[in-house]
C-alpha cells in the first residue's frame, strides 16, 4: 500500500444537496452541505429530528432510495466520486473500506441468522476466506468488542440491547475500514450502556487508527469523545469547529440555545430555556435565515438577509452577527479541515 | 388495610408483580417488581428512573390498573384498588390517575382530529356538561398545556412531536386528574422541544394542583422538575428520597454508577465507569442476596444471601415509604446501612 502524504483526508463532501421529489413538488432535506474528514478523525453531527442528519449520512453511504435524490455536490473517498459511483464499485469498498453502524440493531441484523453466519456473509463478499479463517477474525472482532466469542452462534434475540450494538460494531471492523458511519448507534441504550459504548468506540479509534462519523440528537454524548463536531439546522450546516471550541464558546444562536437545553445534574439548579417553536417544514422554510423565526437575537435583516459560513477564529458559524468576518465556501472548509487534521498530526509529533 | 397518612394521595406496599415466561417444561418466573413499597403526596412530582427493565413500566401499568399485582397493594386516597369493582367506580378512577404514553406518534389515532381524544374523555369521565360546556372545556384545556384553542381541529400529522405530547396531556386533563402517570413522557422528543413539556409538567402541579410520576431514564431532567427521585434496579428500589439530596449524596452504589454515566459537556470526562458495561440483569427466579452484587465493587459478604431492604438512611423504621409526611433518604444497601461511606463510582 503505497503511503500518501500527510496531511491525508478519508472524506470530502462538498455541495451536496439532497432532495426529495414528491409529486407535490420537492423538498431538499440537505442543501450545499460541505465538510470533510480527516484521517482518524471523530466527527460529531448533531441537531434535532428533521434537520437532514440522517439523510445526509445516507447520501455519503449512497443509501439513498427514491424519492431521495442527490441533486448537487459529490462526496469523494479515496480519490473517487462516491455519488456517482455504480452498486458493483461500491459493493467493492463497502464493509471493506467503509462501514456503516445503523441505530437499530435489532433491525439491522437478521434475526434468522446467527451472529456468526452475518459475519461470514461480510467476509466473503470480499474474498475467499477459508472457514478457519471467518472463525478466527470473527472471534477476534467479537472480542475486540468484549463480547464473547461463543456469541458468534448466538442469534441477535439472544442478545441484549447493548451486546447487539456492541456487535454491529464488531462486524463493521471485520476490514478494519477506514471510515466508519455511525448513524445513532447509542440512542436505544440506557446511560451506564451508553457511555461504556462510547468509551469502547472511541478506544477501538486510537487504536486502529479509522475516522468516524457520528450522528447523534443529544450533544452531550460525543462532547468528549469527538473531535470536531458539526451543528445542523433545516439542512443546513450551521456550526462547525473543533468540539471544545463550540462547546466553550458557542456562536450561533442556535447552538447556544441547544446547550442551554440540556439539564445537568451538577452544580445549581438552574432555570432552563430551550428554544422556542419547533424546527421548520423543509417545504416551507423561512426566508432570510432559516433560524430567524426561533432566534432570541433575531435582527431585522436576518428576515431576508441569507447568512453564509462566516469564519470565527476557525469555527465556521452561519449567522449575520458576524458577517463581518470571512466568507468560507465548501472547499475552503474542506481545506480548514486538512489544516486541522494537519495542525494536529504536528501536535501530536 | 393500608393507612392513609396526611398529604398521601397514593401509597404502595410491598407491590410484587411476577411473570410467568418459558414453555411447560421450562416455567420461571420473572420478577419485575419486587417487594416495592412507596408513597405519592398531593401536589408532588415523583421521578421513577432505572434502566430498561428495571420495572419502571411495570409500576405504571400497575398503578394504572393494566396489571393486577401479583402481591402487595396499591392504596388510593386510603381504599386499596382491589375493591373497584363497579364501572363508576373504575371510570372515577381512571379519569383522576390518568396515563400520558411515551410516543406520541403511536398514542394517537390518525384518522380523527386531536379534539377526539379530549371530548371522548369528557363525554365518558363528565357527562353532566352540555356540548358547549364540553367545547369549552376542551378549549380551555388546549390554552393550559399551551396549545391554543384553534389547534383543537387539526388532525395529528399537522402537529409536532412536542404538540402531539401537549395533546396527551390535554386528554390526562380533561378528567380533572389527580395524579398523572407519565411514562417517559419526553424521551422521544427534541432536546429543545422537551424544556417546554418539563416547564408544563411543573406548572400542572404548581397551578393545577395534579400530582405526577414521571417515569423516565433521564436524570438530569427528572432534576429539573421532580420533588422526589425514586431510582429502580431489578425490580426493587435502590434508593429514594428528596431529588436534590439523592443527587449530590447519592448512597447507592448504582445511583453513584448511574450519575456518573451521565453525559455532561460542562465536565471533564469521567471514563472511571467504563468497565461496566451496562449489561441489565435478568431478573428470573432470582436467589437471595442483593440483585446489583455482581456489579458492585463494594460488595460484601452478606451482599450474597441476605436481600437488602429499602431502610431510611437516618436511621427510622424499616423500609418505612418515604414521602409518607417525612422527606427520608432510604437506601437499600448493605454497605451504605452499615454507616459506611459508599464510594463506588464518582460522579
Amino acid at each position: 500500500m503505497s503511503n500518501p502524504p500527510v496531511p491525508e483526508r478519508v472524506l470530502g463532501v462538498s455541495g451536496l444537496s439532497v432532495e426529495y421529489v414528491l409529486d407535490r413538488g420537492s423538498v431538499r432535506a440537505v442543501d450545499d452541505v460541505s465538510f470533510a474528514v480527516g484521517n482518524g478523525e471523530f466527527l460529531g453531527i448533531v441537531g434535532e429530528s428533521g434537520c437532514g442528519k440522517s439523510t445526509l449520512l445516507f447520501a455519503i453511504a449512497h443509501l439513498l432510495a427514491p424519492p431521495a435524490l442527490v441533486t448537487a455536490g459529490s462526496v469523494s473517498f479515496a480519490g473517487m466520486n462516491l455519488v456517482t459511483m455504480t452498486d458493483k464499485q461500491l459493493s467493492a469498498i463497502r464493509w471493506r473500506d467503509v462501514s456503516v453502524v445503523m441505530q437499530s440493531a435489532m433491525n439491522a441484523l437478521n434475526p434468522v441468522k446467527s451472529i456468526g453466519a452475518q459475519f461470514a456473509d461480510v467476509l466473503r463478499a470480499h474474498g475467499k476466506p477459508s472457514r478457519a479463517d471467518i472463525r478466527s477474525r470473527s472471534a477476534e472482532v467479537l472480542r475486540m468488542v468484549g463480547i464473547d466469542p461463543a456469541h458468534l452462534r448466538s442469534y441477535p434475540h439472544q442478545l441484549s440491547g447493548g451486546m447487539r450494538q456492541r456487535a454491529m460494531i464488531a462486524m463493521a471492523m471485520l476490514f478494519t475500514p477506514e471510515l466508519v458511519i455511525m448513524d445513532e448507534p447509542t440512542s436505544a441504550l440506557d446511560v451506564v450502556a451508553q457511555r461504556s459504548l462510547m468509551v469502547q468506540i472511541k478506544e477501538l479509534q486510537e487504536q486502529y487508527g479509522f475516522a468516524v462519523i457520528f450522528v447523534t440528537h443529544d450533544m452531550s454524548l460525543v462532547s468528549h469523545f469527538s473531535d470536531r463536531l458539526m451543528v445542523m439546522y433545516a439542512g443546513q450546516v450551521s456550526e462547525l469547529g473543533p468540539t471544545r471550541a463550540v462547546f466553550d464558546a458557542p456562536r450561533h444562536p442556535y447552538t447556544q440555545g441547544l446547550l442551554e437545553a440540556f439539564p445537568s445534574i451538577r452544580g445549581p439548579r438552574v432555570p432552563l430555556k430551550g428554544i422556542p417553536g419547533s424546527p421548520p417544514n423543509l417545504a416551507v422554510i423561512p426566508n432570510g435565515c432559516r433560524f430567524h423565526p426561533r432566534c432570541p437575537q433575531v435582527m431585522d435583516r436576518c428576515k431576508e438577509q441569507v447568512p453564509e459560513l462566516y469564519d470565527v477564529n476557525g469555527t465556521l458559524v452561519r449567522c449575520l452577527l458576524y458577517d463581518d468576518r470571512p466568507v468560507r465556501t465548501g472547499a475552503a472548509e474542506a481545506r480548514t479541515a486538512e489544516k486541522a487534521t494537519a495542525d494536529k498530526s504536528v501536535a501530536d509529533a | 388495610m393500608p393507612e392513609l397518612q396526611s398529604g398521601e394521595l397514593l401509597r404502595a406496599e410491598h407491590l410484587t408483580r411476577h411473570f410467568k415466561i418459558g414453555g411447560a417444561l421450562a416455567r420461571a418466573t420473572l420478577h419485575a417488581v419486587d417487594d416495592v413499597n412507596f408513597a405519592i403526596g398531593q401536589r408532588e412530582i415523583v421521578a421513577l428512573a432505572g434502566e430498561s427493565g428495571s420495572g419502571k413500566s411495570t409500576i405504571a401499568r400497575l398503578l394504572a390498573r393494566v396489571y393486577k399485582p401479583t402481591a402487595g397493594k396499591i392504596a388510593y386516597e386510603g381504599r386499596p384498588l382491589s375493591s373497584i369493582r363497579s364501572r363508576g367506580d373504575r371510570l372515577r378512577y381512571s379519569g383522576q390517575v390518568p396515563m400520558v404514553f411515551q410516543d406520541p406518534f403511536a398514542s394517537m389515532n390518525p384518522v380523527f382530529r386531536v379534539s377526539h381524544g379530549v371530548m371522548r374523555n369528557l363525554k365518558l369521565h363528565r357527562p353532566e356538561l352540555s356540548a358547549k360546556q364540553r367545547d369549552d372545556e376542551a378549549a380551555r384545556v388546549f390554552e393550559v398545556v399551551g396549545l391554543g384553542a384553534d389547534m383543537l381541529q387539526r388532525y395529528p400529522y399537522e402537529l409536532s412531536g412536542g404538540q402531539r405530547q401537549r395533546v396527551g396531556f390535554a386528554q390526562a386533563l380533561v378528567t380533572r386528574p389527580k395524579l398523572i402517570l407519565a411514562d417517559e413522557p419526553v424521551s422521544m422528543l427534541d432536546v429543545s422541544i422537551r424544556i417546554g413539556l418539563l416547564n408544563l409538567m411543573a406548572k400542572l402541579r404548581d397551578e393545577e394542583g395534579v400530582s405526577i410520576l414521571y417515569i423516565t431514564h433521564d436524570i438530569a431532567s427528572a432534576r429539573y422538575v421532580a420533588d422526589r427521585l425514586i431510582v429502580m434496579y431489578a425490580g426493587q428500589i435502590a434508593e429514594s428520597g428528596p431529588i436534590e439530596e439523592v443527587l449530590s449524596a447519592p448512597r447507592h452504589p448504582y445511583t453513584q454508577l448511574l450519575l456518573s454515566a451521565v453525559p455532561d459537556p460542562r465536565a471533564p470526562l469521567n471514563v472511571e465507569a467504563e468497565t461496566d458495561r451496562g449489561e441489565p440483569p435478568k431478573v428470573i427466579d432470582p436467589t437471595p442476596g442483593c440483585r446489583f452484587r455482581w456489579r458492585c465493587p463494594l460488595a460484601i459478604e452478606v451482599c450474597e444471601h441476605v436481600d437488602p431492604v429499602l431502610e431510611d438512611l437516618a436511621g427510622g423504621p424499616g423500609g418505612a415509604p418515604p414521602g409518607s409526611g417525612k422527606q427520608s433518604h432510604a437506601a437499600a444497601c448493605h454497605v451504605a446501612q452499615s454507616g459506611a461511606e459508599v464510594k463506588a463510582f464518582s460522579a
